[in-house]
C-alpha cells in the first residue's frame, strides 16, 4: 500500500462522511436522523459530514422497510460505496419490517438486502440512539479500514 | 349509516363529472369501495365551499371511462386504482400501465376480492 | 439539445425522501415532469383486513410521522361518528392543542427544508434549532417526540395538568421569539424573494382544478382550511384561514410562516379554555358498521378518510387519501417552464410527504 493510500485511509478514518436513505420510512425516522444533524444534536462534532453522492460516503444509514421496489435502489446504492463501508439500520421498520412487516408491498428489513453491521431500535429511533448508532457505525468502520492497511 | 350518494352507471359517469366543474367544485378523490370478477363500486368525491358531495358508480366488468379529460388531477388516483384493484380506465393519460406502486401488469393487485363486492342493506 | 430526460431522485440530496421525477428538459429549462412513485409504497391500507379497527390506530399514525397525530384524528373522529360517540369536551380540546403543534413542527421542518433547498443552510439549522422546543412539548406531554399515540376512539389517553399547560405557554413564547427573530430573513431576504418570487405560480382557477389543498390553495387565493368545519373544539376558538394572492413560491413561504403565529395563537386559546372533565369516554357496544367520510386539516391540507365497516372486528374497507396526493398533479403544470436550478425550490413548495402519499 502506498502512501497516498495510507494518507486518504487515515483521513476516512477521522472523518468518514454520512449517507442517509429512505427506504420506505414513515419520516418518523428521517426526520430524527436529519434532527441529528442540527445544532440541538449536532453529529457533527464526531467528524461526520452528510453527503448525497453514495460515492463520497464511508456510512449508510438506512431508515424504514425494504419494498419491490427500493430493494433494487438500495443495492446499487450499497454497491456505489467505496470499501470499507458501514451499514446502519434505523427504526424498528428498518430491522424487521416493524408495523408493516405484513403489509403486501414489504419485503422486510434491511438485512434481506445488504448487510447491516449496526442496528439502531425505536418507533420512531430517538436522536440519541441514532448518534449513539452511528458512534458505534465510527468504531467498526474504523476496524474494518485498519485491517485493509 | 351511509353516504349520501347519487347512483349512477358508467355512461352517465363523465356528464356527471363535468356538471361537478360546471358548478365550480373542487375534484377531492375516488374510492374504490371494492371491487371482484364481477364488478366494482367506485365513489366519487367532490367539495364545494366545505360540503362534500359524493357520486356512486357500480360497474360490471374491469372497464371504467377515466375522468382525466374533465379533472387533469385525476391521473393520479386513477392509477393508483389500477395498482391496486386491477381495473382498466379507458382514456387515461398519463397511463402507468399498473406501475404507479407495483411491476407491472403481471402482478396482483392485493386489493382485489376474490368474491363479491358485499351488497347495500 | 433536445428531449433530454434527466432522471430526479429517487435519491437526491435536496429530497429527504424518494421521489422521482423525469424531466424532460431543453437546454435549462424544464418542458415536462413526469413523477414515478413505488420507493416508499407499503399497502398499508390492507393492513385493515389482518388488524382489527382498534389497533389500526397504530397503523395509521406511521402512514406519515409528521403528521401522525393528524391522521390518527381523523380516523378516530371518523369511528366516532361512526358509533355514534362524543368525545368528552376537555379530550376535544387537547386534540386542539396536539395537533396545533404538530402543524407548528412541521411548518417549522418544512421552513428549514426550504431554506436548506435553497442553499441557505444556516437558515435550516436555525429553524430546526427553534423546532426542537415543540419536540420537547412533545415528549414532555406525550411520552414521544415523534410519534405521539394520544388519540383513541372516544378522546385521547393522555391529560395536560395545570403545570405543563403554564410551561407549555412559556415554552411557545420562546419558539415565538425564534421564529419572529428569523422573519426578516425568511420573508424579505434578497436571497430568498430571488429564488422564489414568481416561481412555480398557480392562479386560483388553475389551483381549484387540480385539486389542490391547504397551504398550496391558500397561498393561491381561495380560503379553504378543514378547520372551519369546526371539528375538535376549532368551532369554539377564534381564526380565520391565512390567504395570500400570488400563488407562487413565496406566496406559500408566506402563508405558512404565517400559519405558525395562528397556531400558537390557537393553542393559547386552547389553554384558556381548557375544561375540566374526563379526558375520554369509556366504549361500549358492538363494533362499528356502515361507511363514513372524515375530514381534517392536517399541515399539508386536506385528509380524507373514507371508512366502511361491517359491524365485525375488521374493516371492510379503509381509504386514506392524503394532502400530498392531492398536491403532486399540481407539479407536472408547475414544473414545466422553469429552470433547472429552480426544480429542486418548486418541488419543496408543495411540501412533498412521499410515505403519506404511496402509504
Amino acid at each position: 500500500m502506498g502512501l497516498i493510500d495510507k494518507l486518504i485511509s487515515t483521513a476516512r478514518r477521522s472523518s468518514p462522511w454520512l449517507l442517509h436513505f429512505d427506504c420506505g420510512s414513515c419520516n418518523g425516522c428521517d426526520i430524527e436522523t436529519l434532527a441529528c444533524l442540527t445544532p440541538v444534536y449536532d453529529v457533527e462534532r464526531f467528524g461526520v459530514v452528510n453527503v448525497g453522492n453514495p460515492k463520497h460516503a464511508d456510512i449508510l444509514l438506512v431508515t424504514g422497510t425494504v419494498n419491490l421496489r427500493n430493494r433494487e435502489v438500495l443495492a446499487v446504492l450499497y454497491e456505489q460505496m467505496p470499501e470499507p463501508k458501514v451499514v446502519v439500520a434505523i427504526g424498528a421498520c428498518g430491522l424487521s419490517g416493524g408495523i408493516f412487516r405484513e403489509a403486501p408491498n414489504v419485503v422486510g428489513g434491511v438485512d434481506k438486502v445488504i448487510p447491516v453491521d449496526v442496528y439502531v431500535p425505536g418507533c420512531p429511533a430517538r436522536p440519541e440512539a441514532i448518534i449513539d448508532g452511528v458512534v458505534l457505525a465510527l468504531e467498526k468502520f474504523r476496524g474494518k479500514a485498519l485491517a485493509v492497511l | 349509516m351511509t353516504i349520501e350518494a347519487d347512483r349512477i352507471d358508467s355512461v352517465e359517469l363523465c356528464r356527471a363529472v363535468a356538471a361537478f366543474k360546471a358548478k365550480g367544485c373542487r375534484f377531492v378523490t375516488i374510492t374504490c369501495v371494492g371491487a371482484d370478477q364481477r364488478g366494482a363500486e367506485l365513489l366519487y368525491h367532490f367539495d364545494r365551499e366545505l360540503a362534500l358531495s359524493h357520486l356512486r358508480l357500480t360497474v360490471a366488468g374491469d372497464e371504467v371511462p377515466s375522468i382525466c379529460g374533465i379533472y387533469s388531477a385525476a391521473f393520479l388516483v386513477e392509477n393508483e386504482i389500477q395498482d391496486q384493484f386491477g381495473l382498466r380506465f379507458n382514456g387515461l393519460v398519463p397511463d402507468y400501465r399498473r406501475t404507479l406502486f407495483l411491476a407491472g401488469e403481471d402482478s396482483l393487485p392485493p386489493f382485489r376480492r376474490k368474491s363479491g363486492p358485499d351488497q347495500e342493506e | 439539445m433536445a428531449g433530454t430526460i434527466l432522471p430526479f431522485g429517487p435519491q437526491h440530496p435536496v429530497l429527504p425522501e424518494p421521489l422521482h421525477l423525469n424531466l424532460q428538459i431543453e437546454d435549462e429549462i424544464v418542458v415536462s415532469a413526469t413523477p414515478a412513485f413505488g420507493y416508499v409504497h407499503r399497502g398499508l391500507e390492507k393492513l385493515a383486513d389482518i388488524r382489527d379497527f382498534r389497533q389500526m390506530i397504530q397503523v395509521v399514525e406511521r402512514v406519515c410521522g409528521i403528521c401522525s397525530m393528524i391522521h390518527a384524528l381523523t380516523y378516530c373522529q371518523g369511528l366516532e361518528e361512526l358509533m355514534g360517540i362524543e368525545p368528552t369536551p376537555r379530550a376535544r380540546f387537547l386534540r386542539v392543542i396536539w395537533s396545533e403543534l404538530h402543524r407548528l413542527h412541521s411548518h417549522l421542518l418544512w421552513l428549514g427544508l426550504f431554506a436548506d433547498a435553497m442553499g441557505f443552510e444556516s437558515l435550516f439549522m436555525q429553524l430546526w434549532k427553534v423546532r426542537e422546543r415543540i419536540m420537547d412539548i412533545n415528549e414532555a406531554t406525550a411520552g414521544n417526540r415523534v410519534i405521539l399515540s394520544v388519540n383513541v376512539i372516544g378522546g385521547v389517553r393522555r391529560d395536560l395538568d395545570s403545570g405543563q399547560t403554564a410551561w407549555i405557554l412559556s415554552e411557545l413564547a420562546e419558539v415565538e421569539k425564534g421564529f419572529s427573530a428569523m422573519s426578516r430573513t425568511i420573508l424579505h431576504d434578497y436571497t430568498v424573494q430571488k429564488r422564489t418570487r414568481g416561481k412555480g405560480a398557480l392562479s386560483r382557477s388553475q389551483a381549484m382544478e387540480l385539486g389542490c389543498v391547504g397551504p398550496m390553495l391558500r397561498a393561491s387565493g381561495v380560503s379553504q382550511d378543514m378547520r372551519l368545519l369546526g371539528y375538535a373544539a376549532y368551532g369554539e376558538l377564534e381564526f380565520a384561514p391565512v390567504v395570500e394572492q400570488d400563488g407562487d413560491c413565496y406566496a406559500r413561504c408566506r402563508v405558512r410562516f404565517a400559519e405558525l403565529g395562528q397556531s400558537i395563537g390557537l393553542i393559547r386559546q386552547a389553554i384558556a379554555k381548557l375544561p375540566a372533565g374526563d379526558t375520554s369516554v369509556p366504549v361500549k357496544g358492538r363494533p362499528p358498521a356502515g361507511e363514513v367520510v372524515a375530514r381534517a386539516e392536517q399541515p399539508r391540507g386536506e385528509c380524507l378518510y373514507y371508512i366502511k365497516a361491517n359491524g365485525g372486528k375488521f374493516l371492510d374497507r379503509l381509504r386514506i387519501r392524503t394532502p400530498t396526493f392531492a398536491n403532486i398533479p399540481a407539479l407536472t403544470v408547475m414544473l414545466p417552464g422553469i429552470e433547472l436550478a429552480d426544480v429542486p425550490v418548486v418541488l419543496l413548495s408543495i411540501d412533498p410527504c412521499i410515505s403519506c402519499t404511496e402509504r
